[in-house]
């Protein structure tokens, strides 16, 4: 299990990040970007302090924050692994890729597996359709899969 | 007697001068530049369809009802977000029109629960409205939309959220809620909170209190307005749920503080199932706070006294007595004491929180009937510098604006006020205008909501030490006299210019330089510089001020100071500036306006004036007294000293809100006969011996004088429990003692008030049922009353410029008292508490709390939550503290709701030097852990359980 940070030492945490970047136009996603990329995801102690800081209120973080997919309320796998289900995909036979990755990594999506090697998630559009099907490795975009594709990412995170 | 009906318009009203015409449904309509096809179209009488608008926030354009076909453009656009074209041609009604409405309409009641029975709705919401008038004959999709199916009712389903009751006035059912986003907006745009949002997307999209919280735990201040904003029975009055709709209405004005909101009691028979905000009253605009919306609960509280009660001694228990035997035994005791200790002994105190005609009544009995001055009003205790200040420097003792005027301003200045607390409605006002782009200086010793919350952020906080603000404000007026920043057109086509040019060398005196002022008051010289040249450069420039400026021993100086710093800057006699006192009461103003003080006669008119008493001796047959009575503190005094000795005290607990508790205690204790005319047995009826029971706003037709002079009706939407309205107890009274008064109706007594007074010759009952409501003055002048005061010229003349020198008040920090203590009061509760502490709003304030900063309560070995012992040397008391650094180090705050904590044990007898207003906002104290009530406490509380006994009745006490 990922040790989860403790709340003063989350705000101490937010508020350099959030030093950083209030300069900003627009600052609160580029915020929580940060602050994901800090913790692996968007601790809720970190949330009233975002509010205080750009002086808006804690529900419209919230709404922010859960509006979007991309930001976490709870630590990830070591690998995040992102698939298309998306139309262009689709097409391509991402549903096939889509349960045969199920099947190989154990987990369905929205899921971490027990060793906590991997999360899986799917992604409506990475805007590679001429590569499709698609999906994504810790940031790093896959196209083309089939299965030689899925064994290289199946490698990638069992390693 | 229906429901008052308001017509929604859709979108707010534009303001633009341009004027478009266009035609909906055939129908020729004129409507401003900017104005939205839905609201044209209502205004043209054609009402469309729709969810996700309303015209108390702006358009949105998410529900898809709304739509129209417009002449010569594609597709159906959404006639909220569409605005009017000049010669455009709209049909609201068609084939394609009704079949996509239906088709909407679907899709929402597919996950709509309308046979829900675990949270059964009204019925009759609007959703279920316009469902009904789209005329649904098919639901394609079924109705067990995965939003509103419990688990365990057949399914498991992670999106079900059960209902949030926590709120002690309003539910929270998700599964009814058509996410249209009205209340989120409502709560940004109308309250300026931000406590809502919606959180997720698509199907798991949920309106949500602060982070996923319940709306008690998040910042939800429960003002109402998404209560209020709910299309749908997600967002409901618990009390209309468990009674039903209901099926009267009457326009009504609330009787807590005095922003004076307009409300529609709504009644089902004799009983009020809620109170909703009225969008034509031009004082709230249709927004409301807790208070006024929610907590009217104490009206049929069971502790509320409904029989006349009397008592030999206090120490005796109650005696419940008819109305003729309290009232007789009342007047002979008064005739006795005048008879045996002079006809200055007995006299009377009007209440702030009565109306007009009960106030004019009382200082009438008093000035008639026991043919002396000695009245006096609580007001004494509050703005009486305001009256004093503003009537010395303009000629009028009352705030220059309309709350509309807010909407022109450029600069706000607040000093010492809260209004986020005190006058929640007017500061939702004035934050939607900070939204905006307006400039905010905040003047106050504590980092108030307005200082810093949500999208609000004052441009300069003055953190002054308190009792510095007359320092304070004459240094502003330095810098706007040495930096050339005074505007002298104005000063010399208005004011006085030889005073101006006195005033001009007296505040340009080094000591009154930022620099000078900073080394007393702790306020950074540049703060005080950049809070000077905004306000004198930034374009409109008001200020609204409160209590943390007159009650002070230069509480009438400040005032002054503030009214020289507008004329200075040229701030006053149009939209946007002016000089505006946030009035405490629901009526104080009208208290004041009424004749309420020992000097004065209704309207101002010092008693002196022999042409004004003249007045009044014919009309009431009377020589009246030429010299003015006493004060409140002065018939304590001289109780103490044995020359006062009976007093009738209307709607009003002394011994709670005045200063120096003990004293007051003292006072009332050394009188033979204390008569108290309130609702409940306050404080004050611990010493009394006649207790008159009194009626409550809603139970009493009269008017009240809001803050902006505005006076408002108040209407009678049930019969008196108590049997009497205030105004017939106080006019039998008179009639026990004799007088001839024979008043049917309060219309009466305000054409008596309107013959008698210059401003208010114009007013009357049908003239108010007519207009809404009118600001004095009003007579032929200004035949529908006075928005704004002092266009063109000041009412006194020219406008005066007097010195403002600062003195040190003499309750001074030492090393005994170190600190100092401030007051204030809070949101949720009200003054004494007396009302609020009866209803569910406790839950929010149950006990004062003590606000002490982190370094001091460090040095004190003090944590959170720990109780402690307040002392300073008038007394002493405990509370628990509450570590925060709103407070400035060496400053310590307070709230004076609970009767328990006795405040005002520890403020001094300090005053205003003008008009003796206390000195609550500094007392010099010191603060150590403690273990539990001091003694003082103890003894009060057994001598308050003691005193509440009624013979044959369990203890009525709190």
């Amino acid at each position: 299990m990922t040790m989860q940070p403790a709340g003063t030492e989350v705000a101490s945490r937010t508020m350099s990040i959030i030093d950083d970047l209030k300069g900003l136009e627009g600052p609160l996603l580029p915020i929580l970007h940060e602050i994901q990329e800090e913790f692996g995801f968007v601790p809720k102690e970190a949330l009233p302090v975002i509010a205080e800081a750009l002086n808006i209120s804690n529900a419209e973080v919230h709404g922010v924050v859960t509006f979007y997919h991309d930001y976490r309320n709870h630590p990830a796998g070591r690998h995040v692994l992102k698939v298309c289900r998306a139309e262009a995909c689709q097409s391509m036979g991402g549903d096939a890729i889509a349960a045969q990755i199920q099947q190989r990594l154990g987990i369905g999506f929205h899921e971490t597996a027990k060793d906590n090697s991997v999360t899986l998630e799917p992604v409506y559009c990475l805007g590679l359709c001429a590569c499709s099907p698609s999906a994504m490795l810790d940031g790093e975009v896959i196209g083309r899969l089939d299965a030689d594709k899925i064994d290289e990412i199946v490698e990638e995170i069992r390693r | 007697m229906g429901l008052v009906h308001e017509i929604d318009f859709g979108t707010p009203a534009s303001t633009s001068e341009k004027q478009v015409t266009l035609t909906v449904d055939g129908k020729t309509i004129t409507v401003p530049e900017g104005t939205s096809i839905m609201r044209a179209s209502m205004e043209a009488g054609v009402e469309i369809p729709k969810l996700c608008a309303t015209d108390m926030v702006d358009a949105f354009g998410s529900c898809r009802i709304c739509l129209v076909e417009i002449d010569g453009r594609g597709g159906t656009p959404a006639s909220c977000t569409t605005p009017v074209g000049e010669g455009m041609v709209v049909h609201t009604q068609s084939e394609r029109l009704n079949a996509i409405r239906r088709g909407v309409m679907e899709l929402y009641v597919s996950d709509h629960p309308s046979g829900w029975n675990e949270t059964a709705g009204t019925g009759a919401s609007e959703f279920d409205k316009v469902a009904a008038e789209i005329g649904l004959t098919e639901v394609r999709y079924g109705v067990e939309g995965r939003n509103h199916v419990a688990p365990g009712n057949g399914s498991l389903n992670i999106d079900y959220i059960a209902r949030d009751a926590s709120n002690p006035y309003f539910t929270y059912d998700a599964a009814q809620c058509i996410v249209c986003s009205r209340c989120v907006r409502a709560c940004e745009e109308v309250q300026g909170t931000f406590a809502l949002t919606i959180e997720g997307r698509g199907f798991e999209s949920r309106v949500s209190a602060g982070m996923h919280q319940s709306f008690l735990e998040s910042e939800c201040v429960s003002c109402g307005a998404c209560v209020q904003a709910c299309p749908t029975d997600a967002l409901r009055e618990k009390s209309v749920l468990q009674k039903g709709m209901p099926e009267s209405s009457t326009v009504t004005t609330c009787a807590y503080c005095g922003v004076g909101c307009s409300f529609k009691a709504e009644m089902i028979g004799e009983e009020v199932i809620r109170m909703v905000p009225w969008k034509d009253g031009k004082a709230n605009r249709g927004h409301s706070c807790v208070k006024g919306r929610f907590a009217y609960g104490y009206a049929t509280h069971k502790e509320r006294i409904l029989n006349p009660m009397i008592r030999e001694k206090i120490s005796d228990p109650w005696r419940e007595v008819t109305w003729e035997e309290a009232l007789a035994h009342t007047a002979k005791e008064f005739r006795r004491l005048q008879y045996q200790y002079g006809r200055g002994a007995i006299g009377g105190i009007t209440s702030s929180r009565c109306t007009n005609e009960e106030t004019y009544l009382v200082q009438k009995l008093v000035r008639q009937g026991f043919a002396n001055n000695n009245v006096d009003t609580c007001a004494r205790v509050c703005h009486s510098p305001t009256g004093y200040g503003l009537g010395q420097t303009y000629g009028t003792s009352a705030g220059t604006q309309d709350f509309d005027s807010v909407e022109h301003t450029d600069v706000a200045m607040i000093i010492g006020a809260n209004p986020a607390s005190a006058h929640p409605v007017f500061a939702s006002r004035l934050k939607k205008r900070l939204r905006k782009g307006a400039k905010l200086i905040v003047i106050d010793p504590r980092r108030t909501e307005m200082v810093k919350s949500a999208h609000i952020e004052a441009s300069h906080h003055l953190a002054l030490k308190p009792g510095t603000n007359v320092a304070i404000v004459t240094s502003l007026a330095h810098v706007v006299v040495t930096e050339g920043l005074f505007d002298e057109k104005f000063i010399r086509e208005r004011c006085d210019w030889s005073e101006f040019q006195d005033y001009a060398e007296f505040v340009s005196d080094p000591r009154h330089s930022p620099e000078e002022v900073e080394k007393l008051s702790g306020v950074p010289a540049e703060t005080i510089r950049g809070a000077a040249r905004l306000y004198a450069t930034g374009g409109n420039g008001a200020i609204y001020y409160g209590l943390g400026v007159t009650e002070h021993s230069q509480g009438s100086t400040t005032v002054i100071a503030i009214a020289n710093l507008a004329m200075l800057t040229g701030n006053i006699g149009r939209k946007g500036v002016g000089v505006n006192p946030l009035r405490g009461q629901n009526n104080v103003q009208g208290a004041c306006d009424m004749g309420s003080f020992p000097h004065e006669l209704p309207g101002y008119r010092h008693i002196s004036g022999d042409t004004v008493r003249d007045i009044y001796d014919s009309l009431w047959g009377v020589k009246l007294d030429d010299e003015p009575g006493l004060r409140i503190p002065n018939m304590l005094d001289a109780a103490v000293d044995g020359t006062f000795k009976g007093i009738y005290i209307q709607g009003e607990d002394i011994l709670q809100s005045d200063p120096d508790t003990k004293h007051v205690s003292a006072g009332l204790e050394a009188m033979e006969c204390v008569v108290v005319h309130d609702l409940f047995l306050n404080e004050t009826a611990n010493y009394a011996h006649v207790f008159l029971p009194g009626s409550t706003f809603l139970e009493k037709d009269g008017t009240f004088t809001n803050a902006e002079r505005r006076i408002n009706r108040v209407r009678k939407v049930m019969a008196p429990k108590n049997g009497l309205a205030d105004w017939e107890v106080t006019q039998k009274l008179a009639q026990a003692m004799g007088l001839k008064w024979n008043y049917q109706h309060p219309s009466e007594i305000m054409d008596e008030v309107a013959r008698t007074t210059p401003s208010f010759a114009n007013v009357s009952y049908d003239f108010l049922d007519k207009m809404g409501s009118v600001q004095w003055p009003c007579n032929d002048k200004a035949p529908e009353g006075t928005p704004i005061m002092h266009i063109g010229g000041f009412v006194r003349g020219k406008g005066k410029f007097i010195r403002t020198e600062y003195v040190a008040t003499d309750e001074k920090t030492g090393p005994r008292f170190p600190l100092l203590l401030t007051t204030g009061r809070i949101l949720s509760q009200y003054n004494v508490g007396a009302q609020t502490r009866r209803t569910e709003n406790v839950v929010w304030h149950d006990e004062d709390r003590l606000e002490i900063h982190p370094h001091d309560a460090e040095n004190r070995g003090l944590r959170d939550g720990d109780w402690v012992r307040l002392v300073s040397r008038a007394g002493e008391t405990t509370l628990r503290a509450l570590v925060t650094d709103r407070v400035s180090p060496g400053v310590v705050y307070t709230t004076f709701h609970h009767p328990d904590t006795q405040a005002n044990v520890i403020t001094t007898d300090f005053s205003d030097w003008a008009t003796n207003c206390p000195e609550y906002k500094v007392t010099a104290v010191q603060v150590g852990a403690s273990n539990g009530p001091s003694e003082w406490q103890e003894d009060y509380e057994a001598l308050a359980k003691r005193s509440r006994r009624i013979e044959g009745k369990m203890i009525a006490a709190e």
